[in-house]
C-alpha cells in the first residue's frame, strides 16, 4: 500500500471523530418552543411559492417568443384574392397539402412596392427581391413523427379551418409564436392554458385532442391495445 | 364515418423467382430512411428491415440446390391480433390495427427493452445501438415522409404505411372513398425485377394475393392454394407473407419441418 492511501486513511478517520462534536443531538428540544403557527406559516408560504413558480414563472420560462418574419394581415388579403383561401392555402394533384404558401402566391401582386405600408416594402425588398422564402413559424406544427392529413378532413370530412385554427384566417396581425424551448413545439400544440384547460376546439391540439374527436366520429378505431384510434393513423 | 370492410394487407413471395439480387432490401433502406453504418461486419448489430436468406438443402453436388427467401415483417395477426410482439410490450409501443392488419412501431413510445425482439420468431425486429449517421449530404435526400429514428429504440418493416396514407390522400383528392390496388404497393415490391412479390389486400377477392393465396380465414389465415406456406406455420402467429415454392424440401424448411422429423 503507499502512503498515499495511508494519509487517505488518516484523514478519514479525523473526520469521522469531528462528527460528535459538530453534530448536536439535542436540536429537537429546541423545537418544542417554536410555535406550531410558525411550521403553518412557512409550509403556507412555501407553498405559495411553489405555485407561482409552476403555474406563473415556470410556463413564462418554458416558452420563448418569436415574431413572425412578416407582418401578414389575412383579413385584408382576403379581400383582394379571388378564390378565398385557396388562392394561398390549396390542395396540390396528389392530395398533399401546399400549407404556408410559397413566394409564387405572392409575386404576382408584389413585383414591385404597391403600398406606403413599411411591412410591404420589407416583404418585398428582403424576400421577393432577393427571391427568399419567407421562413415562416407554423403555429399548428406537429412533430415530424405525425402524420396528418388536410384532404382527409376539409375535402372528405368537410370541416372548416375554424375548428382546428381558430381565427387566424380572419386575422388582422400574427400573433407572437411560442416556442417550448425543451421539446422545441410550438405552443399551440400545449395550448396557452398551461393547466391544458380548453374551451375552444382550436385551443388545444394535442394527441388526445385528435384521438378524442376521432372516437366520437368513429375514425379507424381499430386498435387492438388500446380500443381506440390506430397509431399508424396518425403517425409514421 | 362509415364502416368500409376491414383490409388485410399481406404479401406472396414467389421463392422459384427470388433470384436474390438484393434490390428488395435497397429500395427498403432507401425508402424506410434506415440507418447504416461505415462496418457492417457485425449482422447483429447492423439494421435491415428486409433481409434476403440463402437456404440450402445441404446435399452433396448433383442433389445440391439454393434458395433465397427474402423476409420482411410478417405483420402477424395470432388470434384476434395478439401477435407476439403486441402482446409483450409494456410500453404499447407497438400496436395491431384491426382496420388495415399491419403491426405498428412508434418510435418515440419505444424505450428499448427489447421484449419484442426476444418474442418475434422472425428476427424482423431490430435494435438500433446507435444513433444513424448519414454521410455528408445524404440528410438531404432522406424520405421526409418515415420518421426517422434514434438510438435506443426498435424498429421494423412497416409495409411502408407512408405510401398507404399518401395511396388514401390521392383516392379523397379525386373523390374516391377507397384505394384501388395499385395505389399502394411497397418499396420492395416495386423494385423487384423478377416479379417476385406480390402485395395487396388478402380481404378482396380482387385483389392478386388473395388469389394467389387463397387465405383460409376460418382457419387462421393458411393458404389454400398449392405450393404455398408461411414460415412457422405451427406456431399459430397467423402471419400475413406467404411463401410460394415448388421445392419440397423449401417448403419443409419454411415450418423447420425437417427439424421436428428428426426429434420424432
Ligand atoms: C394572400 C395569401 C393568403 C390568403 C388568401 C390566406 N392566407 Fe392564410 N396564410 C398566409 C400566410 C402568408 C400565412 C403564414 C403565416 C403563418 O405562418 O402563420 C398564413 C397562415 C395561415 C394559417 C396558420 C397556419 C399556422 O399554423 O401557422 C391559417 C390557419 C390560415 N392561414 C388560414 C387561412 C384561411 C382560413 C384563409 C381564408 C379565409 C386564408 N388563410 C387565406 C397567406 C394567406
Ligand atoms: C382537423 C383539424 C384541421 C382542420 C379542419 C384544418 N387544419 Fe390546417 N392544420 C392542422 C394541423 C394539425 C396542422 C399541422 C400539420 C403538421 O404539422 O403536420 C395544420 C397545418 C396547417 C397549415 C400549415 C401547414 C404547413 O406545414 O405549411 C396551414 C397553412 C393550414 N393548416 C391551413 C388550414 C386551412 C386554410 C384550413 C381550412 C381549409 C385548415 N388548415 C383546416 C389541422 C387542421
Ligand atoms: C391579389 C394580390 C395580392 C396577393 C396575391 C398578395 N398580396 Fe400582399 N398585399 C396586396 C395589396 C394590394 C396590399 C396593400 C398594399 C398597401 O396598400 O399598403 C398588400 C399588402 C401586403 C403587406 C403589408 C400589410 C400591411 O399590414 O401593411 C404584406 C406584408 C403582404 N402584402 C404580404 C404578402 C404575402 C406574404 C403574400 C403571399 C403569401 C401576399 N402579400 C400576396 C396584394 C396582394
Ligand atoms: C374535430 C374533429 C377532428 C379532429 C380535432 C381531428 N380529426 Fe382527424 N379526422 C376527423 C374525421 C371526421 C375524419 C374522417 C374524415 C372522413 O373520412 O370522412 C378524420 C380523418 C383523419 C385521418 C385520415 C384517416 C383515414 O384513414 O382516412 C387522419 C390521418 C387524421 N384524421 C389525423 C388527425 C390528426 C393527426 C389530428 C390532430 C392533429 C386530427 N386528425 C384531429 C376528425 C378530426
Ligand atoms: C388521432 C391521431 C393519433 C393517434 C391515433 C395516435 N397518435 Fe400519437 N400523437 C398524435 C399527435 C397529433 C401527436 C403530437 C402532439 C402531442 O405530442 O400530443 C402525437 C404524439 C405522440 C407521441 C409523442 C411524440 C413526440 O415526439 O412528442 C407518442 C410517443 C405517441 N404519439 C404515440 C402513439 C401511440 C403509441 C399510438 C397508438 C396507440 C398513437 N400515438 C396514436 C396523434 C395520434
Amino acid at each position: 500500500m503507499s502512503t498515499e492511501d495511508e494519509q487517505a486513511k488518516a484523514v478519514s478517520e479525523d473526520e469521522i471523530s469531528e462528527i460528535p462534536e459538530t453534530g448536536s443531538p439535542e436540536i429537537g428540544e429546541n423545537e418544542q418552543d417554536g410555535s406550531g403557527a410558525m411550521i403553518i406559516l412557512f409550509f403556507i408560504l412555501g407553498f405559495v411559492a411553489s405555485l407561482i413558480v409552476g403555474w406563473i414563472i415556470f410556463p413564462k420560462l418554458l416558452y420563448s417568443q418569436k415574431q413572425q418574419p412578416v407582418a401578414f394581415n389575412h383579413a385584408m388579403h382576403n379581400e383582394l384574392v379571388d378564390e378565398g383561401c385557396e388562392s394561398c392555402h390549396f390542395f396540390r394533384e396528389d392530395g398533399s397539402y401546399s400549407g404556408v404558401p410559397k413566394l409564387a402566391q405572392c409575386i404576382d401582386c408584389h413585383e414591385e412596392v404597391q403600398g406606403e405600408s413599411e411591412a410591404e416594402e420589407y416583404f418585398v425588398t428582403e424576400y421577393v427581391q432577393k427571391e427568399r422564402e419567407v421562413p415562416w413559424l407554423i403555429y399548428a406544427k406537429q412533430p415530424p413523427c405525425v402524420f396528418f392529413s388536410h384532404v382527409a378532413h376539409v375535402k372528405k370530412g368537410d370541416m372548416d379551418c375554424v375548428t382546428c385554427h381558430g381565427n387566424i384566417g380572419e386575422s388582422e396581425s400574427l400573433r407572437v409564436y411560442e416556442e417550448n424551448r425543451i421539446s422545441g413545439y410550438s405552443r399551440d400544440i400545449w395550448g396557452s392554458n398551461i393547466g391544458g384547460f380548453k374551451k375552444n376546439s382550436w385551443d388545444r391540439m394535442k394527441m388526445d385532442d385528435c384521438a378524442e374527436c376521432h372516437r366520437k366520429e368513429n375514425v379507424n378505431q381499430g386498435s387492438v391495445q388500446t380500443e381506440k384510434g390506430a397509431c399508424f393513423v396518425c403517425h409514421r | 364515418m362509415k364502416h368500409e370492410k376491414a383490409k388485410k394487407f399481406g404479401m406472396v413471395i414467389d421463392l422459384d423467382k427470388c433470384t436474390g439480387c438484393g434490390s428488395c432490401m435497397v429500395a427498403c433502406m432507401a425508402e424506410n430512411n434506415v440507418p447504416f453504418r461505415e462496418d457492417e461486419t457485425d449482422k447483429l448489430l447492423s439494421v435491415a428491415w428486409m433481409r434476403v436468406y440463402k437456404l440450402t438443402n445441404g446435399k452433396p453436388f448433383p442433389d445440391a440446390d439454393i434458395c433465397y427467401l427474402p423476409r420482411p415483417c410478417q405483420h402477424c395477426e395470432g388470434h384476434h391480433g395478439h401477435s407476439p410482439c403486441v402482446s409483450v410490450c409494456p410500453a404499447t409501443a407497438t400496436d395491431y390495427d384491426t382496420r388495415t392488419g399491419i403491426v405498428s412501431q412508434i418510435y418515440a413510445r419505444c424505450f428499448g427493452c427489447r421484449y419484442c425482439m426476444a418474442a418475434c420468431p422472425y428476427h424482423v425486429r431490430l435494435f438500433n445501438w446507435y444513433d444513424p449517421v448519414w454521410p455528408d449530404g445524404m440528410e438531404q435526400s432522406l424520405n421526409p415522409d418515415v420518421s426517422v429514428r434514434m438510438r435506443g429504440v426498435v424498429e421494423k418493416c412497416s409495409f411502408c404505411i407512408q405510401r398507404y396514407q399518401m395511396a388514401k390522400d390521392r383516392a379523397y383528392m379525386e373523390g374516391r372513398e377507397d384505394i384501388e390496388e395499385e395505389d399502394y404497393q411497397t418499396a420492395c415490391t416495386q423494385a423487384c425485377p423478377a416479379d417476385a412479390i406480390t402485395f395487396g389486400d388478402l380481404n378482396n377477392p380482387h385483389h392478386k394475393v388473395h388469389q394467389l393465396a387463397r387465405p383460409d380465414h376460418r382457419n387462421g389465415g393458411k393458404p389454400r392454394a398449392k405450393n404455398l406456406f408461411r414460415l412457422l406455420e405451427r406456431l399459430g402467429t397467423n402471419p400475413k407473407v406467404y411463401y410460394k415454392s415448388s421445392r419440397e424440401w423449401v417448403r419443409n424448411l419454411g415450418d423447420n419441418h425437417d427439424a421436428i422429423q428428426e426429434k420424432a
